[in-house]
């Protein structure tokens, strides 16, 4: 019975070590490439953050309201996220290149969906940068123009602008990451349809003497008060 | 010659009919055939008038006009003009007209202008705008002589104008571009002026034409690169500036044609202004100013509403381009009533100088800093209107200098904002 038991346990030991040196120049390497990752990773965050501040990046995330929404996050600045996102993911996938290597079944399926998914999500990333850059400058420009036409609720005119871009730009930012692609676009058309409606009605119904007001301004540029309420300014 | 590819080749085949010129008058029109007839035909006699002996040419730039300007131009007899002023007159007068776009553009219209001045070699060069209905053949001797006669290079020129008439020019434009330059300029944005073929050309060698991008006021950016080239400048008295119709929506075109160019300007001349201190006055022939004080209905309370709804708007877009002492002052004062309102020099020169630093550092779209400025300037013109209600022409004359002072003894903190600091 000893024998037998010490047979069994030599043999399963025997398995084990003749497994983990079949294993262990495996891990070796994917430890390698996982150092090399983080090395390179690391690199690579130093090169984008400095040509990020280079570019005044920072400032261009502050001018399109990214900035602040960092800030209420309490976030780093976007320089430093960007780069630090490109970190992890540069360094995530040598690490699941290493675990690759060790040849663990089922493993395989999941880091090449995990790459395919790369581009995606970069997409998704410069969709919502540049689309609440646009958001910012559109909504901007509206409440200048609004403001110097002299224009009432100048303010909500710009929100309201800033609003319905957004909210094109997150229901893209979904459907690119194919997250809830039927609800998102669900409840993008109710959101823009009742937008568009609310907005139809207010200015119908509601602001019948305003839209007078602003089709008079747009079109009857010869009214005379007009042209002599402000003094040549050159 | 390297502008020949700017002109067609029928105008250049008329211009080489025309051949050398001493004298160049460049009219750029658009739809002008209301008043192109008789501000051509004063043209014409000032020249005669004036310089009866030299070769001179009159050069139409048009922008697409549809109703016949160009056709008038060109059909404009001068014999009847000639009579007037017989046995005084030796040479022929050519009046050539070109369609330089499909549609009006005053950098096209000038640049043409320019380059037929280049390939005729024209000595003196003056431009006249078409809605200077009130024109007189001594404008063209005004313009042209100190250039011909006394090598000038620029000649800008000052108007009789209404105490609140050119009122962008007499709180900004001239305030500033005397501190920033040094030089009191009283018009450095001018829609009449003389030029040397010598700055002309200089001017549009320059490679901003194919790199900048189509841009408004050239004309200001030409008066500048005089100013900072050291070309010999001076001004000269006209006369009665055209008074404009009035609107609202003519306050953002009119700054982007001017504030923009300004601000613009200061990024490439640091070298030169951040240098200059104080000013030096400008060889002027006539008076430098001459104020009409009749009455003119204006809508203050409207200018007083625009002011402090703007302030009240766009507080959001200040706040990146004010600093915040700056804009709690701003604040304040939109805060009174319209008898304790008032925007002092003081302030109005910081927030000015804000905006160009802000402009200089692009913290947001360029434009929209132009943009944010306008009501900002309607508050100011409000003090400026109440300052000088019951002003004469010295009370006038004397809040003026009173605001340029100011904008020199501000022009520090100018420097130390466009160095670096908010």
């Amino acid at each position: 019975m000893r024998e037998i038991i010490w047979a069994e346990l030599t043999q399963a030991t025997q398995e084990i070590v003749r497994e983990f040196a079949h294993l262990l120049p495996r891990l070796i390497v994917m430890l390698i490439i996982a150092f090399a990752g983080w090395v390179i990773a690391y690199l690579l965050k130093w090169i984008l953050r400095s040509v990020l501040r280079l570019a005044k990046f920072d400032r261009l995330s502050e001018n399109s309201g990214a900035s602040q929404l960092l800030n209420r996050a309490d976030l780093p600045p976007s320089t430093e996220l960007l780069s630090r996102f490109v970190f992890w993911v540069a360094w995530l996938g040598f690490i699941l290149i290493g675990i690759s290597v060790l040849g663990i079944g089922g493993l395989q399926q999941h880091i090449a969906r995990f790459f395919l998914f790369l581009p995606r999500l970069f997409v998704a990333m410069f969709t919502i940068f540049f689309g609440l850059l646009a958001a910012s400058f559109f909504s901007r420009a509206a409440l200048l123009a609004a403001v110097n036409a002299n224009l009432p609720s100048s303010r909500l005119l710009s929100v309201s602008i800033r609003t319905m871009i957004t909210i094109f730009v997150v229901s893209m930012v979904f459907e690119e990451l194919g997250l809830a692609e039927q609800t998102t676009r669900l409840a993008f058309g109710i959101a823009f349809g009742a937008l568009m409606l609310g907005f139809a009605i207010a200015f119908g119904l509601g602001g019948r003497g305003l839209a007078r007001q602003f089709l008079e301004r747009r079109f009857v540029r010869e009214k005379k008060s007009e042209k002599e309420d402000e003094p040549s300014p050159l | 010659m390297a502008e020949e590819s700017v002109l067609t080749d029928d105008f250049i085949r008329q211009l080489m009919n025309v051949g050398e010129v001493d004298i160049l008058v460049g009219l750029a029109t658009d739809n002008n055939a209301g008043t192109v007839g008789p501000i051509l035909r004063t043209i014409q006699a000032g020249i005669l008038k004036s310089f009866p002996r030299e070769r001179a040419v009159i050069i139409n730039a048009d922008g697409g006009s549809r109703d016949g300007t160009p056709e008038l131009v060109t059909g404009a007899s001068v014999d009847d003009v000639r009579r007037a002023y017989s046995g005084q007159t030796l040479r022929t007068l050519h009046s050539v007209s070109t369609r330089y776009a499909a549609s009006p553009s005053s950098e096209a219209a000038l640049r043409t202008i320019l380059a037929a001045a280049e390939l005729l070699r024209a000595k003196a060069c003056a431009v006249i705008s078409p809605e200077s209905t009130n024109i007189e053949p001594e404008w063209i001797s005004r313009l042209l002589r100190p250039v011909y006669h006394e090598n000038f290079d620029l000649v800008t020129p000052i108007y009789r104008r209404h105490k609140f008439e050119g009122l962008l020019m007499r709180n900004l434009l001239y305030p500033m571009t005397r501190a920033v330059y040094g030089r009191r300029l009283r018009e450095p944005y001018a829609s009449e002026f003389g030029f040397s073929g010598r700055l002309g050309n200089d001017f549009l060698a320059r490679d901003i034409w194919e790199h900048d991008g189509a841009r408004l006021g050239r004309e200001m950016e030409l008066v500048i690169s005089a100013i900072t080239g050291n070309y010999r400048i001076c001004q000269t008295f006209l006369g009665t500036k055209e008074r404009v119709e009035r609107r609202g929506a003519d306050l953002v075109p009119a700054m982007r044609q001017t504030v923009a160019v300004l601000f613009s300007a200061m990024d490439t001349t640091f070298s030169f202004w951040s240098n200059t201190h104080g000013s030096q006055a400008i060889p002027t022939t006539g008076p430098e100013s001459d104020v009409a004080l009749e009455h003119l209905r204006i809508n203050r309370k409207r200018l007083k509403q625009m002011f402090s709804d703007g302030v009240a708007e766009l507080e959001p877009v200040f706040e990146s381009i004010l600093s915040a002492s700056t804009l709690s002052a701003l604040q304040h004062i939109a805060s009174l009533g319209e008898e304790e309102f008032r925007y002092p020099a003081e302030l109005w020169s910081r927030t000015v100088y804000e905006f160009a630093a802000s402009y200089h550092k692009s913290v947001i779209s360029r434009d929209h800093i132009i943009q944010a400025l306008a009501p900002l300037y309607r508050g100011r013109i409000f003090t400026f209107l109440v300052e000088n209600r019951s002003g004469s022409a010295e009370d006038v004359e004397s809040n003026i200098e009173n605001l340029c002072c100011e904008f020199e003894r501000s022009k520090p903190y100018l420097l130390e904002l466009c160095s670096g600091g908010k």
